[in-house]
């Protein structure tokens, strides 16, 4: 398990900074003058621009520039934002605002998600399952901020269940109706992904040999279908972060949350690229991270891979 | 356990018993069944009834009785008639100059405006029968540059394997950890696309990071195909490498292909909208729904319509193909194929 | 094994009937079913795939597929009818009073339990784990022939071979020691010779434990050999049962005597009926078609972290065809004999040796030669769902090769193929169709027609009968045979079944771990083999002896 461990370690560091690097081509090795990119279009002072420059190193060679970007990302030096506040306590506000969020919307989509798909694809062609898939379905099809509206709208205006935006303290209890929006979309293709793998794992030949040990369909359920369905669903977890990173930005927009999602929108429309690119950097982080623990998990639920 | 196995002197292996045969202690009866009743038929007879049927006609058989496949073609090719000649669906023409007059703003709907009016007093059906073809126009574009890009690049790293396959999966790895909508954003804010906001530009990102998906599932159907026996059976005959890869390899991996694209091109759809919404999409002067969703976001509490239509356009034209997608997959499933 | 004088039968089946209902109706599977199983007594059910063997047994545990049911008929087993028992009821049985022991080793274990967690739950489930489980495992896979057992039950299915896994499986089917034991083709997916030691010592655990077996299997010779006996059933019905050696000897059914004359394992050798061609080749006399001197394959095994491992598939294999003969090349799976047919082919490149065809290298040839080699060797091979494009119709399947070699216009290569398919006796209508609305003999034979397409000189068969039902086996060997003759073609047939080389082989090579270990002609191979690997292999092959 150790050495797949550090395997899996050495495999991601071409990647993080593969697209750490592709980050930073895109923004400052793209045609047009790199300091327009970073002012977002708008004038500026030749004192700004002096400061940009020295900032991002931009009179030096590329590789330098990028090495440089790179060991800032790395020690968490974001530079400053337009406002002259430091990027990274920006960030420090906003992450675990986002993370609490995206916990939320993980544990709902996972939960919910498996829970309803074991028992439509348990009972494949009932009544269950083709509410459940046709529900997900329409999940699928409206968009996110749609779905965002229509729930903010209902159930927090006209029901007023819950507030329809988000304190600036962002707590637990507040984040649930935005959670559920960002979990939403994400919640219906874990359903389908679980639905299918436990049709196919329930007509598998060591499932029959089970049955045929004399074990109770209760535990044949849970021990042999069940933990064999997990392993696609967990892969599909990990892959799903990036997801929910990108749908926080809608999210957050919409309810307000002051997450690290509202930051980036926020840095868009003032044209701040700057912040965008450290944002963004970090996020890439976070996501080869969560990829490496879904790894390991997968390793964990699967033998075969530890070993392969 | 008495296991009376011999071993021959000479290599130590073990000298099976003679297996002799059992005889049971209890008298069995030997029955034979009358011949008429199970009449001997000719070993392995061949059939010659019945029309002959390929497995994209049998698919297409399968198909054309699903309600799930006949609703939504329907609705798709209805949606391309709307994209096509929206002239024929409304009288009004919401970019011409007498279009939108602020003193209808946020009339509710009255004869000949079915769907009343928005903030800026435009006719709200006028605006999304219109706003289909840029929405249409964007997944329709991406999904094909998507499966030209990433099924070309999926096939070959998959049929070569090698070198090429590890720069290939190393190259979508990179593009796997950006996600699409946060890539998508960087890449409009770049100046070259930030000037010249249009359809194009989004289609073009969006065909950015959606083509490592494709690729690794092109790369997987090829990867399967490429080690059939049938492929090596033709590379015997004097079919070149390449040639297999283009007259057998890539016919038997289409079925995969073809519905992760039609899927997605109802994600791309959403994925446009979703970039409108946040203004970093199609330009404000384009007409379509991710644009007026947007816009309808600050009416929500007193013209709740505005938002409604396009949105139900859009889910609508979503769903279609995503149902699309589910019907081709059920019919293609191989499990599901007679004789496989 | 003492029984009462007038014992009760265990299981008793009586006009059983199981349908399964699918979209295109209903199909009956089995019909008017009787048999008995005595206790302790072996009881083997016999038939071709789709005979409806496997159904009637998997039904008296209760295992039968979703959208199947016993629509009539009684399964008495001591006495209880359980042919409509509940779930509830099997689940009491299914373990301690009836076990089972599945086809498939690769399939069958759950890729993700420890083995020694498999068998705990098994015994946890019947009550009969006692104080010290791990202990009571350890026994029970040790019991099962497998050595090391506390290591072995730490491991995970994938870290097993085929044939430990499915001693791992009989570990399983008998740990609560059933009365009766459902063994669905315990071992067709191995080796002979694990084969054999599998179901020998399956004879002596059931024999130990008094545990009847309801063994279903294919193969006659098998069946006639281990069981007492013999239930041979055809398109869903029982056609003939009756004592194992009685049946084989003399069969009464004239689908049991088809059977038996098909079964290679059973049938004489390379017989009479060809003397001719045989007597013409002299040995010595007759130009070798294709030579093959010190061929060596080496595989570079990746091991992570950059490390290469060498592993050689063939090692330094030497034999001659003569031409218009066969020569057979048998080995057990990993022997190299697939890897073989690939570097004849020249599909797969060669470490070392040489590969001479008609005076000629093959190996290093230039595209042009390549490409005309390729007219003169066609290979088919095992898999008869693999071998042909799904896509392609059986019409362009065939006139594939003529295309890609530019072989006359359209008109005469309709002609061709009409003509093709006629000489592998497949009726013209057929080349409309596609490779789905065909049985599996009926591909193999579309493999056999594109092969012919070239008029080549030598074909190489891979292993081309080993995934057909007997008699289909036996059809494709006579067509084989006769096209050897018409056509006076030279075969390179790769097989791991000693059995069907004597009814096709003029000379034999034996191969074990890349080496030729025993070579000469098929009478010498039969009739005195030198090496104790050789020997061991004719022995194993089931029913050989009983003749």
């Amino acid at each position: 398990m150790l050495s797949f461990t550090l395997k899996r370690i050495v495999q991601l560091i071409p990647v993080f900074i593969g697209a750490t690097l592709l980050v930073y081509f895109l923004v400052f090795a793209t045609p047009g003058n790199p300091i327009a990119a970073l002012s977002g279009g708008k004038p500026m002072s030749p004192a700004t621009e002096a400061a940009l420059t020295a900032q991002y190193n931009l009179d030096k060679p590329f590789w330098v520039q990028y090495g440089l970007y790179l060991k800032n990302l790395v020690t968490l030096d974001l530079g400053t934002s337009f406002s002259g506040q430091e990027v990274r306590d920006l960030l420090a506000r906003a992450f675990p605002v986002t993370a609490r969020l995206a916990i939320l919307a993980l544990l709902i989509e996972s939960v919910f998600g498996i829970i309803f798909g074991v028992i439509a694809g348990m009972r494949k062609g009932k009544l269950f399952d083709s509410t459940v898939l046709i529900a997900s379905l329409l999940v699928i099809a409206v968009p996110t901020f749609v779905l965002g509206f229509l729930l903010q709208y209902v159930v927090g205006v006209k029901l007023e269940w819950a507030k329809p935006t988000v304190s600036g303290s962002a707590t637990w209890g507040e984040l649930i109706l935005p959670a559920l929006v960002l979990g939403l979309v994400s919640l219906a293709y874990v359903l389908r992904l679980t639905r299918t793998s436990i049709i196919e794992n329930k007509t598998a030949d060591y499932v029959r040999t089970a049955t045929a040990k004399g074990l109770s369909r209760n535990r044949v359920v849970t021990v042999h279908i069940l933990r064999n369905s997990l392993i696609p669903v967990v892969t599909y977890l990990g892959a799903d972060l990036g997801a929910l990173m990108g749908g926080a930005i809608v999210t957050e927009g919409i309810f307000n949350v002051p997450g690290v999602g509202h930051l980036l929108y926020q840095a868009i429309q003032k044209g701040e690229t700057p912040t965008v690119v450290a944002v963004v950097g970090v996020l890439v982080i976070v996501f080869v991270i969560a990829n490496l623990i879904v790894d390991m998990l997968y390793a964990l639920l699967d033998p075969r891979i530890r070993y392969a | 356990m008495p296991e009376n196995q011999n071993f021959n002197p000479e290599d130590g292996l073990p000298i099976r018993n003679t297996r002799a045969g059992k005889v049971s202690k209890y008298k069995i009866e030997h029955y034979v069944a009358p011949l008429e009743e199970t009449p001997l038929q000719a070993v392995d007879s061949v059939k010659e009834t019945g029309k002959p049927l390929s497995m994209w006609a049998e698919a297409w058989r399968s198909l054309r009785k699903q309600p799930l496949f006949i609703i939504s073609t329907l609705l798709i090719i209805a949606v391309m008639v709307v994209a096509a000649f929206p002239q024929l669906f409304t009288s009004i023409d919401p970019t011409g100059n007498q279009a939108c007059l602020l003193e209808n703003s946020n009339e509710p709907a009255r004869q000949g405006h079915i769907m009343g009016f928005n903030l800026q007093g435009c006719d709200i059906y006028a605006r999304t029968i219109y706003g289909t073809r840029a929405s249409l126009l964007v997944g329709v574009f991406t999904t094909l540059i998507v499966v030209l890009l990433g099924g070309a690049i999926g096939a070959l790293a998959g049929y070569y394997g090698g070198w090429i396959d590890t720069i290939l999966a190393r190259l979508g790895d990179i593009f796997f950890a950006l996600p699409l909508i946060l890539g998508a954003i960087i890449v409009m804010q770049l100046p070259a696309f930030r000037e010249n906001r249009s359809v194009w530009t989004v289609i073009i990102t969006l065909a950015i990071f959606g083509w490592p998906q494709l690729a690794r599932i092109t790369r997987g159907a090829v990867i399967e195909a490429r080690n059939a026996d049938f492929v090596k059976a033709s590379r015997a005959l004097g079919l070149s490498k390449f040639s297999a890869l283009v007259k057998h390899v890539i016919p038997n991996s289409l079925a995969p292909i073809i519905v992760v694209a039609t899927v997605n091109l109802g994600v791309y759809i959403v994925a446009e909208a979703t970039l409108s919404f946040l203004g970093v999409g199609l330009p404000p002067d384009v007409m379509s729904w991710g644009n007026d969703i947007s816009s309808a976001r600050t009416q929500l509490r007193n013209n709740p319509t505005m938002l409604m239509w396009p949105a139900l356009f859009l889910s609508v034209t979503v769903l279609s193909f995503i149902m699309l997608g589910d019907a081709v997959r059920d019919a293609l499933d191989p499990k599901a194929r007679k004789g496989a | 094994m003492t029984q009462s004088a007038t014992p009760k039968p265990l299981l008793e089946v009586k006009d059983l009937a199981i349908t399964f209902s699918t979209p295109d109706g209903p199909v009956h599977a089995v019909r008017d079913a009787n048999f008995t199983v005595m206790p302790g007594e072996t009881v083997a059910i016999v038939g071709e795939s789709g005979s409806g063997k496997s159904t009637s047994a998997l039904a008296a545990i209760g295992l039968l597929a979703g959208n199947g049911k016993v629509s009539s008929g009684q399964i008495l087993f001591d006495g209880e009818d359980i042919a409509q028992a509940s779930e509830k009821r099997f689940v009491e049985l299914r373990g301690n009073h009836i076990g089972m022991v599945p086809q498939d080793p690769m399939s069958n274990l759950n890729p993700v339990w420890k083995i020694g967690f498999q068998v705990k739950e098994t015994l946890k489930a019947n009550g009969l784990a006692g104080d010290n489980p791990n202990k009571r495992v350890a026994q029970v896979l040790a019991d099962a022939g497998l050595p090391d057992p506390e290591t072995r039950a730490r491991q995970y299915p994938h870290e097993f071979s085929g044939g430990m896994r499915q001693r791992a499986l009989i570990a399983i089917g008998l740990a609560c020691r059933p009365r009766l034991l459902i063994a669905d083709e315990p071992t067709s997916a191995l080796d002979v010779t694990v084969q054999q030691q599998i179901l020998d010592h399956l004879d002596t655990m059931t024999s130990e434990l008094g545990t009847a077996v309801l063994l279903i299997t294919h193969d006659l010779g098998l069946a006639a050999e281990r069981a007492e006996k013999v239930v041979v059933m055809y398109k869903g019905r029982v056609v003939e049962y009756g004592p194992a050696l009685e049946i084989l000897r003399n069969p009464k059914h004239p689908y049991t005597q088809r059977l038996i004359n098909s079964a290679p394992s059973l049938s004489a050798q390379r017989g009479d009926k060809h003397e001719a061609i045989v007597d013409e080749v002299i040995p010595g006399k007759a130009e070798p078609l294709l030579k093959v001197s010190n061929l060596t394959k080496v595989f570079d095994i990746r091991k992570g972290f950059g490390k290469k491992e060498k592993f050689t598939a063939v090692d330094n294999v030497s034999f001659e065809i003569p031409k218009g003969t066969t020569t057979a090349v048998v080995g057990e799976s990993g022997s190299g004999k697939s890897t073989i047919a690939q570097m004849v082919l020249n599909l797969l490149d060669k470490t070392e040796g040489e590969i001479i065809f008609d005076g000629e290298q093959i190996g290093n040839l230039s595209e042009k030669h390549l490409f005309k080699y390729r007219r003169r060797v066609q290979p088919i091979f095992q898999d008869p769902y693999g071998s042909l494009d799904p896509m392609y119709s059986i019409f362009r399947t065939i006139e594939e090769p003529l295309r890609i070699h530019g072989i006359g216009n359209a008109a005469s290569r309709e002609k061709k193929v009409k003509e093709l398919l006629d000489q592998v006796s497949m009726p013209a209508s057929t080349m409309h169709r596609f490779p789905n609305e065909l049985s599996g003999g009926q591909r193999q034979r579309i493999a056999i027609a594109r092969a012919l397409a070239l008029q080549p000189e030598m074909i190489v068969c891979d292993e081309a009968v080993s995934a057909l039902d007997v008699l289909v086996q036996a059809q494709v060997l006579e067509l084989l045979d006769e096209l050897q003759r018409e056509m006076g073609l030279t075969y390179l047939f790769i097989t791991h079944d000693l059995a069907v080389v004597r009814q096709i082989a003029d000379n034999v090579c034996v191969m074990e771990h890349g080496k030729i270990v025993e070579q000469g002609t098929t009478d010498e191979i039969f009739d005195a083999p030198k090496s104790a690997y050789t020997r061991n292999l004719l022995a194993a092959i089931p029913g050989a002896s009983l003749i």
